[in-house]
């Protein structure tokens, strides 16, 4: 092509967009419309590899559905083949430059050596071990060589190059057998075969449907999820997921961890125990890095050293880099329809339009207004993100989708926040002031300062739990309120997040719970020391007999404790989150004294006994609280002891009840419905009094449910900690209220996804029917239903609109907002039915129970 | 209303004290210690002292000033017990303890038989007085038939569900028939009959005797189980067994031990309803007949 032969004459372009996705398809179609001189480089044949690589068929979502699309490029929720088809035509219509099999090795500026701009590369060593190099940024225009040689010069770069390709491998022994695979290609390729998938994001559950789409292929499908919920996957590919279990198309594993791969097998951890099952082919869809070497190679510095963190970027996309723009998954955000607004913005930057504003602007400015400080939304969110200091490892592209979920709010000096014992499972974060924390409830003058960049109100959300304490703003303070879900994405998004949370959850809790006028600073050998684990139900922390002096605090879930008289093991006492074990062998240096294990899956943090001794030989106070605790434990093991001499019977029964209710949910329950079947007649009084107070409708069985030595749990909801209902609503009408009922709110729009959900079955769709005569009327003339929920046949009758009327999801509120508390209770007329939780129930207290 | 209970439910980080509730884990007889147990027997006791220490002419009847005492107290008493069927039904949102108006209404109702009686001053006749006085004896006396039936009968009742619904045991019962139905279709015509006996000339829950005496002996399944026990035991004697046969035999049997559960179930919901049927008709029998005595006595005086 030159006609001098020896050396190429390269053009420089605008713009060079590495990657064909949708931010870079989006980019390079929107450059061509403004006829900006661009290269749109593809490493592969094709467009948009990632989508192409999709399974065949797969239904691509556009979500978020509010947020308007501003590509030139054409978007609807529909078929991959149509979507790539779509783009494909409009791409070449548009005239885009693509380059296909150009694949970028390096980039690097041309011009003068940018004065003062030199970045540390920090890479990991095979041992353990780290070098640092330093690479110096040159100026533009890049020069962009491609793996064969090839050069390219452009004035500015657009980064969209995905972090497909650098999959997360499996860490579990036989994690590199053959049958392990990061990708899936074409779900009908297999048939007969038993397929595990592990991670519940999006990939994982697309390919696990894949799999089970058609039942003629035979697969034995299981997906094994590491938490409960799926908050980081699309609602409505965990609907279909969920639909598919219903079906028995699918298993799902829940809280699961695999443990070991070998052929023909996987061994898998979940809260009711290992499980070692049949397995032919494991496909891990368990996240996938940012190829980070070639990027920071780029001049392109990461907002953490954390393995998963993202490159920092300003809010026109620009890195750390001059003229080189990050966009797409790289920059953070894996939604489709972002990334091509971003393709379109960045654009639109490069070519001077400074002032554009993102599409989300107009519901981010509503939440900032009426905050002091003027600030435009940007600058909010800069400043939220650099001020509180769990938020730092997010891209400025991430915290805008965060904000979405969070508020902001204004506290005046004095103006309480939360108070103690409220309930509350939001996360706080400080950005600007301090707020004091009430630690002890008989004094408020006594307070712990939390300044500025902090957070607060983690242990409402990681144990369920009431607050813990009253906080007011100590000065004119701005915090911002993380919701539940937008605090769990942040965690499972954000390590550096999650572990600081995780920190300070550890370092508050022991202050909480052992008060005596400790400080932080007293504490940092104890939680150098400390191990978060999570324990599956069934699981021991502590054996009866055994030595040792580590000291358990249970953080969320719930333990039993039992000891073995007479070689059965006997319940003594419920340990609900918040509260600790294993303090007595630290005192006293005894062999452990009972057995502690797991009611549910429960985390727990383990602090070593060395540094704590140290802790109580330097804090006297604090062993006189301990001996004063330990008092009354072993008053309780004497008592159970000495009951066990006079009356086997009474204790055996006491452990077999107490077994039973915790087998029945109670270990995660914060209110329950009992009912004593010695004294319940059966006459439904209850659930009549449920209806008539709740628009018609009853929300307990009374007769369906488990009973044990006539304790009956009916089918009511229990008010679980972490509510199973509440991981995913569509519309979030699921929410806690401040009695601690959990409740439905008037936005349900009757999917049943929380029905599904519930373990205890106790929430069902219906329609509220009209409204009933008078009692009197039907007492005196036997008009209408009577008391309790009036039939289907009657409320049809009685309301013309009754058949059109949508179903939705109801549930007990636990009778909020009436004075005389449960209707069901009050209701009774033997008093057969109780409502309590469960530290009232699992006590001394159930072993009168005989005597009475 | 909607949008004011959603207001007031939005989190607002307030702690928010929870209605008090009973929490007590104590039946209606030992409600608050039983609390009502010792009003009605301080009640009783006074009545009597003041009926033995007083000693009026010419002798103890409802027109001394005992008498009217224990009389408008008694006819209050009554009143306000009957209304506990009104309280049961009318749930509100406010408190109040339905345990603790039965526990009122037993003891109470018990006091009544002093009360009542010491007001009578022993005169009794063939008179409306002494009717609205026996009426009321036989309202207390179901009651305590009732009270024995509340203390007995949940826990077997319990005992004999399980962990089984009523309708799940009705469900079970026509699973079964199904079964038969299935399994009769290769059978002849005898045999078939035989089938269809069970299956369409058995009742469940049958007549109110055949409920509370239990005798369900010539009910349809019990009859085609008796006969076709016959022909196995026939065939076993013999060496030639029909495997259909057993078959029916087996599920009539499953049958009939699913049908002794649902009538065991039965029967004792009957009997923890029936003696409504006598307490509650007699109740409104007596109230009229307190109010035929109260106007009675006051016009004739």
């Amino acid at each position: 092509m030159s006609p001098g032969g020896g050396k190429t004459i390269v053009t420089t372009y605008r713009i060079a967009i590495v990657g064909s996705g949708p931010a870079g398809l989006s980019a390079a179609a929107h450059a061509a419309k403004l006829g900006l001189s661009h290269i749109l480089l593809e490493k592969t044949d094709h467009l948009s590899d990632t989508i192409y690589k999709y399974q065949k068929g797969k239904h691509v979502m556009a979500t978020p559905s509010q947020l308007v699309l501003r590509s030139p490029l054409d978007f609807e929720a529909g078929k991959r083949e149509v979507i790539l088809g779509t783009w494909n035509e409009q791409t070449a219509a548009a005239g885009v430059n693509v380059k296909h099999g150009a694949e970028v090795k390096s980039i690097v500026g041309t011009g003068a050596p940018i004065p003062g701009s030199v970045m540390p590369i920090v890479s990991r060593n095979r041992d353990g071990t780290t070098s640092t190099t330093e690479l110096q940024r040159n100026a533009p225009p890049y020069r962009l060589t491609l793996v064969n040689g090839e050069e390219i010069m452009a004035e500015t770069v657009i980064m969209a190059l995905g972090t497909q390709g650098n999959p997360n491998l499996m860490g579990c022994p036989g994690g590199n057998l053959p049958h392990v695979q990061y990708q899936l290609d074409d779900p009908t390729e297999y048939t007969d075969e038993h397929i595990f998938v592990i991670g519940g994001g999006d990939a994982g559950i697309e390919n696990a449907l894949g799999l089970c789409a058609d039942p003629a292929q035979n697969n034995t499908v299981t997906l094994i999820n590491r938490t409960a919920d799926f908050p980081t996957a699309k609602d409505a590919n965990v609907k279909a997921l969920m639909a598919a279990r219903d079906s028995g198309r699918i298993s799902i594993m829940a809280e699961a961890n695999t443990t070991a791969v070998e052929h023909g097998f996987i061994t898998v951890e979940t809260r009711d125990g290992e499980v070692r099952a049949r397995c032919d082919r494991i496909i891990a869809r368990i996240g996938s890095a940012p190829p980070r070497s070639f990027v920071e190679g780029c001049g392109i510095e990461f907002a953490s050293a954390d393995r998963l963190a993202f490159p920092k970027l300003s809010a026109t996309f620009e890195s750390t880099a001059p003229g080189i723009y990050v966009t797409g998954a790289l920059a953070g955000y894996p939604l489709i329809k972002h990334c091509m607004n971003q393709g379109h913005d960045v654009v639109e930057f490069i070519n001077g339009n400074l002032d554009l504003k993102p599409a989300d602007e107009p519901i981010l400015e509503a939440k900032f207004a009426g905050l002091p400080g003027k600030r435009s939304v940007a600058e909010w969110l800069e400043y939220l993100r650099t001020s509180v200091s769990i938020l730092n490892g997010m891209s400025s592209l991430q915290i805008r989708e965060f904000m979405l979920d969070s508020s902001v709010k204004r506290y005046a000096q004095g103006e309480v926040i939360f108070e103690r014992n409220a309930p509350g499972s939001s996360l706080f974060g400080i950005a600007d002031g301090e707020v004091a924390v009430e630690v002890n409830p008989n004094d408020p003058s006594i307070t712990v300062q939390i300044g500025a960049g902090q957070i607060f109100g983690e242990v409402g959300l990681i144990s369920g739990r009431r607050r813990g304490a009253t906080i007011r703003a100590a000065r004119d303070t701005i915090v911002v309120e993380i919701s539940r879900n937008a605090a769990l994405k942040l965690m499972s998004q954000v390590p550096s997040a999650s572990r600081e949370i995780t920190r300070i959850n550890t370092e508050r809790t022991l202050l909480q719970i052992f008060k005596s006028g400790l400080a932080p600073a007293d504490l940092v050998d104890v939680i150098a020391n400390a191990k978060v684990e999570t324990i599956r139900s069934g699981q021991a922390i502590i054996k009866e007999g055994e030595t040792g002096d580590d000291i358990f605090i249970i953080r969320s879930g719930s333990m039993v404790v039992e000891k073995s008289i007479g070689g059965k093991p006997v319940f003594l006492s419920y340990v609900p989150a918040g509260s600790y074990v294993g303090e007595m062998s630290v005192i006293d240096g005894s062999a452990r004294s009972a057995t502690v294990r797991a009611a549910v899956k429960s985390d727990v943090i383990r602090l070593a006994g060395e540094p704590f001794r140290a802790l109580l030989a330097a804090k006297p106070q604090l062993l006189d609280k301990l001996r004063g605790e330990m008092a009354s434990r072993t008053q309780l093991n004497n008592f159970v002891e000495s009951k066990k001499d006079s009356f086997s019977g009474v204790v055996d029964m006491y452990t077999g009840v107490a077994n039973f209710l915790v087998e029945q949910g109670l270990g995660e329950a914060t209110d329950v419905l009992l009912i004593d079947e010695k004294l319940c007649v059966g006459c439904d009084n209850c659930e009549k009094a449920c209806a008539d107070t709740h628009d018609g409708l009853s929300r307990l069985d009374r007769e369906a449910g488990r009973t044990y030595a006539h304790l009956h749990v009916p089918t009511s909801c229990r008010h679980c900690e972490h509510p199973h209902c509440m991981a995913d609503c569509p519309p979030n009408a699921i929410h806690r209220g401040p009695t601690g009922e959990v409740y439905i709110d008037e936005t349900c729009i009757g999917c049943g996804n929380c029905q599904r959900n519930c373990p205890y079955g106790v929430i069902r769709l219906d329609k509220t029917p009209p409204k009933k005569p008078w009692l009197l009327s039907w007492f005196l003339f036997g008009s209408g239903p009577g008391p309790g929920e009036a039939s289907h046949k009657w409320a049809k009758k009685h309301d013309p609109a009754y058949a059109e009327k949508a179903k939705k999801a109801i549930k007990c509120d636990m009778c909020s907002g009436q004075e005389g508390g449960p209707a069901c209770v009050r209701s009774c007329p033997t008093g057969a039915a109780i409502r309590v939780s469960p530290e009232q129930f699992l006590g001394v207290a159930l072993m009168n129970r005989e005597d009475r | 209303m909607a949008s004011k209970t959603q207001a007031s439910r939005a989190m607002t980080g307030k702690a928010v004290t929870r209605a008090p509730r009973d929490t007590a884990h104590e039946g209606f007889l030992n409600h608050k210690r039983g609390r009502w147990a010792k009003v009605a027997i301080t009640l009783s006791v006074v009545a009597l002292g003041a009926y033995l220490l007083t000693d009026p002419v010419p002798r103890h009847n409802g027109g001394t000033w005992l008498g009217y005492l224990l009389g408008s107290i008694g006819a209050g008493m009554i009143v306000w017990l009957s209304l506990l069927g009104v309280r049961k039904r009318v749930i509100g949102s406010k408190p109040f303890s339905l345990k603790g108006w039965t526990s009122a209404h037993v003891y109470l109702g018990l006091s009544l038989i002093v009360v009542g009686t010491l007001h009578t001053g022993f005169q009794l006749g063939w008179n409306v007085h002494t009717l609205a006085w026996a009426l009321m004896m036989i309202v207390i006396l179901s009651g305590l038939w009732g009270i024995s039936l509340y203390a007995t009968l949940p826990e077997r009742l319990s005992a004999n569900r399980g962990e089984v619904t009523q309708l799940q045991m009705l469900e079970a019962i026509r699973t079964l028939d199904r079964q038969l139905d299935i399994a009769a279709q290769p059978l002849d015509a005898d045999d078939a009959a035989l089938v269809r006996m069970s299956l369409e000339e058995c009742r469940i829950a049958g007549s109110l005797g055949q409920r509370l005496s239990g005798n369900y002996a010539n009910d349809g399944n019990a009859r085609a189980l008796a006969t076709i026990i016959e022909k196995v035991m026939t065939g076993r004697r013999t060496g030639r067994v029909d495997d259909r046969l057993a078959q029916i035999e087996f599920l009539l049997e499953r049958k009939e031990a699913a049908l002794a559960q649902a009538r065991r179930h039965i029967r004792m919901k009957t009997q923890l309803e029936l003696w409504l049927y006598v307490h509650v008709p007699v109740t409104i029998a007596l109230l009229a007949a307190l109010l035929a005595h109260i106007i009675s006595v006051f016009l004739y005086w």
